[in-house]
């Protein structure tokens, strides 16, 4: 019983195990009213194609949202960098216009971000507006410079940089699931492990107490929103890639990529981040829908099933977060405070990883 | 490393004597006179008391000392080497062994302790990659000997809102003689504390003496104040009303003594 117990902790511990075992539940009960299609491997390759994108904006925005800000620009960035990269494509010759476009797709993404973090940082807007103005804007600026019209990268699939971000690797895995794999471990170590994601989480904790102890919370918060709009820059490479066009329009998954990060158990009160809680969260989120409407019922069970489920996984979030259920029943008979609540759904903040 | 102090002068006092002395310290806001010739001296192995009113000045030297903002006129020694103000910054007053424990803005409240320990000094390699493995053995180490934090579970992975009150005070306390502060403030600390809290409190501060460092310790409460200072320093709007040795008064003499000044003060001004 007690070793039990000891397991339940580690296992309690491991970052994203919670929402990992949804995923795992979620697939477990498609194959049991879908068998025809959850069966047979083609949708999750399917999935491994199609959530990369919104997996990678959602793993930036978690550091963001550790911070105590919100990023809500990152979808413009991907319509920005995606018209930058097709722009570089036309433009340069085809030896290495795929280059330059990448190249030139993440300094856009970074520029965004720079302005943000400087809105943010040193202007002192609150984040939430200042990148609601700039996806307005951002976007407008896209579809200006596009004349609204969508382009398409011409011999993309026989180009090498095409081969190396969203080909398929052995078995037929898409590589971009990989790369959004090794960006995950990438920014785990980031936030859990390097000064800087330290100073995030102090920042989103208490920014008074971080300045008092020496962080350089201006020149962190601006470098976090740079670091962003890369991110989201490398996400609408990804996607105009692995289409082979680029749609002005394009990158329309702000919702969902919030909903990854807070299924995944990140707190929206920051200070404490899960990128692995964001990795599995983005696939449940990204798995909902096409399962549902493989299970043959009314699409308009759709939204419905997705909120549901959604609602479930913060809820459990939330009463998981001190390991026990009884305190969530008891919160409701007793009508406690939301502050306690939330900061219940805080405690996870320490993981294995 | 760029210096905010000014070469040592020979023909001051030792250097050695005080950790800290303030010299006709004047301060203005606008017309209003905050503060009124201070002269302030601490050891440097003593623990000094500073007591007054709200609104006696008391804040407002502990921002002087930790360069939150500089004096209209006067002078600052620390170590007996002269601070030149226009240099003198939060920053440098940390490099120069001046930390401040204050009520509730040290610690990162849903961060571990030994995230705690290090926040703004961590021990990191050229990449910026922290040793997580060496930050938690002096985490412990602190809280073990230098504190003498033992038992209830706590470790240096407890968050700090798993902590009491008085045990933050501790950690913060912990991290400040830690990092060789010669001169701990300690603005308030026992506000809004229990009873027994506050006994942990005064029992950190203990361990400030006991490591032949120096702090100024604020607090409203004389009791609290009389068990852990060496001396009394009464600040009263903005001057010096007294300096009184542990050693010449006993408590209820230092409160009858507050009592009467105030008193006296009353007097003063119906005249």
């Amino acid at each position: 019983m007690n070793s039990l117990k000891a397991a339940y902790r580690f296992l309690g511990r491991l970052e994203g195990f919670a929402i990992a075992t949804v995923l795992l539940v979620l697939y477990l009960v498609l194959i049991m009213v879908a068998p025809a299609v959850f069966t047979r491997p083609m949708i999750y390759f399917s999935f491994l194609e199609t959530v990369p994108p919104t997996l990678i904006a959602a793993l930036g925005l978690t550091l963001v949202i550790t911070a105590g800000e919100i990023d809500l620009s990152f979808p413009a960035v991907v319509s920005l960098s995606g018209f930058a990269l097709a722009w570089g494509w036309k433009t340069f010759d085809p030896a290495y216009c795929a280059v330059i476009g990448v190249v030139l797709a993440l300094a856009a993404g970074a520029l965004v971000g720079y302005i943000n973090g400087l809105m943010v940082a040193r202007i002192g807007v609150p984040s939430i507006m200042a990148t609601l103005a700039a996806n307005f804007f951002w976007y407008g600026i896209s579809i200006l410079l596009a004349g609204g019209l969508q382009q398409t990268l011409r011999g993309s699939d026989e180009n090498f940089v095409h081969e190396l971000l969203v080909g398929r690797w052995f078995l037929g895995i898409p590589l971009q699931a990989v790369w959004s794999l090794v960006l995950a471990v990438f920014l785990w170590f980031i936030l859990n492990r390097h000064k800087f994601g330290e100073s995030v989480m102090f920042i989103g904790d208490n920014a008074n107490v971080a300045r008092v102890m020496g962080v350089n919370v201006e020149a962190t918060r601006i470098r976090l929103f740079t670091l962003h709009g890369m991110i989201a820059a490398f996400s609408g490479i990804i996607l105009t890639l692995n289409i082979g066009v680029f749609y002005p329009n394009q990158g329309n998954y702000l919702l969902p990529a919030m909903a990854s990060v807070f299924v995944g158990g990140t707190s929206i009160a920051g200070g404490a981040g899960s990128i692995f809680g964001t990795f599995f969260g983005s696939y449940v989120i990204g798995s909902l829908e096409a399962g549902v409407v493989a299970t043959t019922i009314s699409g308009y069970w759709v939204q419905v099933v997705e909120g549901g489920v959604m609602a479930a996984v913060v809820v459990l979030n939330a009463a998981t977060g001190k390991g026990d259920f009884a305190s969530l029943f008891s919160r409701f008979r007793h009508n406690r405070g939301v502050q306690e609540f939330r900061s219940s759904g805080v405690q996870k903040d320490e993981s294995v990883g | 490393m760029f210096s905010p102090l000014a070469m040592s002068n020979p023909l001051q006092d030792s250097p050695d004597q005080y950790a800290l002395r303030m010299v006709n310290i004047d301060k203005y806001f606008g017309l209003i006179r905050a503060l009124t010739s201070i002269n302030l001296d601490v050891g440097r192995n003593e623990i000094v008391g500073l007591i007054g009113d709200n609104g006696a000045g008391k804040s407002t030297i502990v921002k002087i000392l930790t360069g939150v903002f500089p004096p209209t006129s006067g002078e600052l020694y620390i170590a007996g080497r002269k601070v030149d103000f226009r240099r003198y910054n939060v920053q440098s007053a940390h490099r120069h062994g001046i930390e401040t424990v204050y009520q509730d803005k040290s610690l990162g409240e849903k961060q571990v302790l030994w995230r705690n320990f290090f926040i703004g000094r961590q021990i990191v390699n050229r990449f910026g990659f922290i040793d997580v493995k060496k930050q938690k053995a002096i985490a412990n180490d602190i809280m073990l000997n230098t504190i003498g934090f033992r038992g209830k579970g706590i470790t240096v992975d407890s968050t700090v809102s798993q902590l009491s009150g008085g045990e933050r005070q501790g950690i913060a306390i912990g991290r400040a003689m830690y990092f060789e502060a010669d001169l701990i403030i300690l603005d308030e600390p026992t506000v809004a504390l229990s009873l027994k809290e506050v006994a942990k409190v005064i029992n950190f501060v203990h361990k400030i003496k006991e490591a032949g460092k120096a702090s100024i310790y604020i607090s409203h409460s004389l009791p609290d104040v009389y068990e852990v200072c060496d001396r009394f320093v009464v600040l009263d709007r903005g001057e010096i009303g007294a300096s009184i040795s542990k050693k010449e008064i006993t408590l209820k003499e230092l409160d009858d003594f507050l009592l009467e000044y105030a008193h006296g003060r009353k007097d003063k001004a119906k005249q």
